[in-house]
């Protein structure tokens, strides 16, 4: 390509000026007009660090060291303000909700026009025009509270694309949407990117999610620099993504199962392209090897729901006719969209909301008359964000607050939390400020503080959000160990890589009813569900039709017995 | 979303009073409330109060949306006028000049009708605000309401603050329930039954993760609003904003005249601020 690059990184390296250590070393890295780049890397990799030199909040917001030069659109930054900047590079950042300023979307579109003095008749034309391209049009008038995920996400786009920016820069746009939406994110980006030609640059570390639609290169970070710059094909065949703990897309992991050589012949990056004349037989072959799992869970029941019906208002149900039977030491899965119904299934259990009709049992016994305190001692919950539960500066006093509310003498506090704290791996840990822990640990840290008061089952809010897989591997093992302690585990999630691996069992809502009850295999392959909860089928199942393999669900179910063995579980 | 995190929202009907600027409806509010604040004639004041409960009506306001509004601010004016009473029960004397004595209730405290109809007149007073506050409260978008700010000349960072205030408020709201939720589960006793010094120390134990989940926030909006261009500019228009149509200067224009009415009555009629009937 002779043409001029619209990003340069010549020699560039970056420190924090609260860090020791350079976040970016010596980058070096030339997009071009119109390209389609992905950037992945786990945690901490200075993915972000390398958007936020883009878009300018580096050195603007957050300040530090700068060597080496970026040029953008043949300018060096240094002359350059985040104002400046912000009329050539737009950026999504991954929080939809957060950066909705505006009361409307109409009005959050307009932000940029309005700081820059567009007249009034001006700016309406233009938010009308943009907000046609994400099939906003309809919704101008509504509010943030009125707006499901995707379409936050879509009025954040329009805000950016308003200034007709050359370069579009997404900052983790997956992290908060549900399988579904952020499907329809990437198709989004996708057809923007090829009606308008502009640059795209999305970083993200769920790789198989954008490699939904076509990417032109994908860059690979780890610990601040660029080490793959490669097309998809190429990455997924390499080690690179096993290297820098990058989970690599489900299909592939059960062709390389299969014995199957994956590499740029057989075009894996994407599912669409994979080509599976060569691999069928392969797979058949081990599809038909795995023996099924016979596991039955036959052990008694620990919580019953029975019948519930739920409404905030008196008119609408929020939960209809609830029926749940879990038995001791299970792991299931609670899955469907935003308003399903499951943080208030989960209200209802701990006894913040009171159930309409229905009653809820707990090894038997009915568990109406107990407080909100009594139940916490049977059932915990583990709320997303850590920083949400942590109220103490101490780990120790953090663990022990649950304790010390329920008058228990300080020797035996001691005894309990040392307890808890060895299970949760927190032991060195003891006499540490929760300010010096990293996001997983205080993580573990919440789950301590729960765990110590001895509750049976645990239900934990979307566990791993926003988590690399490495991370996302050590907290899911860590509720493993827990649960084969014996403690019966609840998981709320969108995740559907969790449900797969880890929850043998998933419930579905959908306005306010269980519309399923059964095996993830089953969940994640059944058309009418997935469209209900808002899921994505799983590539697997895409994969053994690809292969011909009839039965999609029973490969699926496979692929899990195969993996569980694998791991020894 | 419960209907609590409604109490600030103001609610989207297509009426004359909706339709108005925002700027226009501050401007009509601070002339009808300057006119009962400056008059002590009871006579104007139940006009203008009569006044503003028929604009109430007209912009199609629910009793329950202002039910809880109203409760407080009753409780609030009758403790005022209990506390008036007792700290100066001889005031409508002073201001009368005369002294008509219906009974004697204890000590110094007397019941005058002259103490009688100026407190009577003070209550009207304040309770002829609380339409004009809720009309203009319920009927203006908050961020046409900063706009409006703005125009009068309130800088624009401080009157954009009023609006993101309003779009956070319900955010930090739900964090404050959770949060409190969680705390209660592990054993936290927000209830009357725990000591005072204990509900100080348990109040902490929910604001402070709110505090630090909300400092996670605020770096993120002001990320977004530098990434938007937000203050670069020493001016900004507002896409909410509303032009002035002729209703717009037919309702300045009346108010105005109210106001200087007011005005009027107390300088040519009552020759004071007050209206004395006594003499």
């Amino acid at each position: 390509m002779d043409k001029q690059p619209i990003i340069e990184f010549q020699h560039f390296s970056f420190k924090y000026f609260s860090q020791a250590e350079p976040t970016l070393h010596d980058i070096n890295l030339k997009i071009y007009p119109g390209e389609k780049i992905l950037i992945v890397g786990p945690s901490g990799s200075g993915k972000s660090t390398l958007g936020y030199c883009v878009n300018g909040l580096i050195p603007f917001s957050y300040t530090g060291e700068i060597k080496g030069g970026l040029m953008i659109n043949g300018v060096d930054t240094e002359q350059l303000n985040i104002f400046e900047l912000s009329k050539t590079v737009g950026t999504v950042l991954q929080d939809s909700d957060g950066q909705f300023v505006g009361l409307t979307a109409g009005e959050d579109i307009a932000f940029a026009l309005e700081n820059d003095n567009i007249p009034h008749p001006v700016m309406h034309k233009r938010v009308k025009r943009v907000a046609e391209m994400v099939d906003m049009q309809t919704l101008l008038a509504s509010s943030p509270f009125e707006l499901s995920g995707g379409q936050k996400q879509r009025t954040s786009l329009a805000g950016v694309m308003i200034d007709d920016v050359d370069i579009l820069l997404f900052d983790e746009p997956l992290a908060n949407l549900d399988p579904a939406t952020g499907k329809t994110a990437i198709e989004i980006i996708d057809d923007i990117q090829k009606r308008s030609n502009k640059t795209v640059i999305i970083i993200e570390h769920r790789l198989e999610d954008v490699l939904h639609r076509d990417i032109d290169r994908v860059l690979v970070m780890y610990d601040g620099r660029i080490i793959a710059d490669m097309d998809a094909h190429a990455l997924v065949s390499s080690q690179v993504l096993k290297e820098c703990g990058i989970r690599e897309p489900l299909y592939v992991t059960a062709l390389k199962y299969a014995g199957v050589k994956v590499n740029s012949d057989i075009c894996p990056g994407y599912i669409t392209t994979l080509k599976t004349e060569l691999s069928a037989d392969a797979l058949i072959a081990w599809h038909s090897s795995i023996a099924a799992d016979d596991r039955i869970n036959s052990k008694p029941s620990i919580l019953k729901i029975e019948d519930v019906s739920f409404s905030y208002d008196g008119t609408r149900n929020v939960l209809e006719d609830i029926d749940i039977d879990i038995r001791e030491g299970e792991m299931i899965s609670l899955v469907g969209k935003n308003g399903a119904g499951k943080s208030t299934l989960s209200k209802l259990l701990c006894g913040f909301e009171k159930e309409d009709r229905g009653r809820i049992f707990y090894k038997g016994a009915d568990i109406e008359d107990k407080t909100i305190k009594e139940r916490a001692e049977i059932i915990g919950v583990v709320l997303q964000n850590p920083n949400q539960m942590i109220s103490k500066p101490l780990i120790y006093d953090e663990v022990a607050l649950g304790l010390r509310f329920r008058d228990v003498p300080e020797d035996q506090i001691e005894v309990r939390v040392e307890k808890v704290l060895k299970v949760c791996g927190l032991a060195p840990f003891i006499d540490w400020p929760i300010s010096a822990l990293s996001y997983g640990q205080k993580k573990r840290v919440t789950i301590a503080s729960i765990l110590v008061l001895n509750p049976n089952i645990l239900i934990l809010d979307e566990p791993t959000a926003g988590q690399d897989f490495r991370h996302y591997t050590e907290i899911m093992e860590f509720l493993v160990e827990i649960n084969k302690l014996g403690v019966t585990i609840i998981l709320i999630t969108h995740d559907m890589h969790l449900m797969l691996e880890y929850t043998p069992r998933a419930v579905v809502l959908a306005g306010g009813r269980i519309i399923a009850d059964t095996a993830a295999s089953v969940v994640l392959t059944d058309t009418q569900i997935i469209k209900q909860a808002n899921l994505k089928e799983t590539s697997l199942y895409n994969l053994a039709q690809m292969a011909g393999i009839p039965d999609g669900t029973h490969f699926v179910q496979g692929f899990i017995d195969y993996e569980r063995r694998l791991k020894n579980r | 979303m419960n209907t609590k995190m409604k109490l600030f929202s103001y609610n989207l009907v297509d009426t004359p009073i909706h339709r108005l600027s925002g700027l226009t409806k501050l401007l009509c509010f601070l002339f009808l409330t300057f006119a009962v604040m400056y008059s002590y004639d009871i006579r104007v004041i139940l006009i203008v109060m009569a006044f503003s409960i028929a604009i109430l009506m007209v912009s199609k306001i629910k009793f329950s949306q202002i039910r809880l509004m109203i409760v407080y601010t009753l409780i609030f004016l009758v403790t005022n006028t209990v506390i008036t009473y007792f700290f100066s029960p001889e005031n409508g004397v002073e201001i009368y000049g005369t002294r008509h004595e219906i009974a004697h209730l204890f000590g110094k405290y007397n019941l005058t009708s002259e103490q009688i109809f100026y407190q009577v007149t003070k209550f009207f007073k304040y309770a002829s605000v609380i339409p004009l506050g809720m009309i203009f409260l319920l009927t203006t978008n908050p961020s046409e309401f900063a706009s409006s700010l703005d125009r009068v000349g309130v800088n624009y960072k401080a009157a954009f603050a009023v609006a993101l205030t309003l779009r956070y408020f319900p955010d930090v709201q739900r964090d404050y329930r959770d949060i409190s939720q969680a705390q209660q589960a592990r054993g936290l006793d927000l209830s009357h039954k725990a000591r005072l010094q204990d509900r100080f120390k348990n109040a902490l134990l929910i604001i402070i993760p709110l505090i630090f989940s909300s400092l996670d926030r605020i770096e993120l909006i002001s990320n977004a609003m530098d990434l938007r261009g937000f203050a670069k500019e020493k001016t900004r228009t507002w896409y909410s904003s509303k032009k002035f149509t002729r209703q717009d200067y037919s309702a300045v224009t009346v108010s105005a005249l109210i106001f200087i009415a007011t005005i009027c009555v107390s300088i040519f009629i009552n020759k004071s601020r007050f209206y004395n009937p006594f003499i």
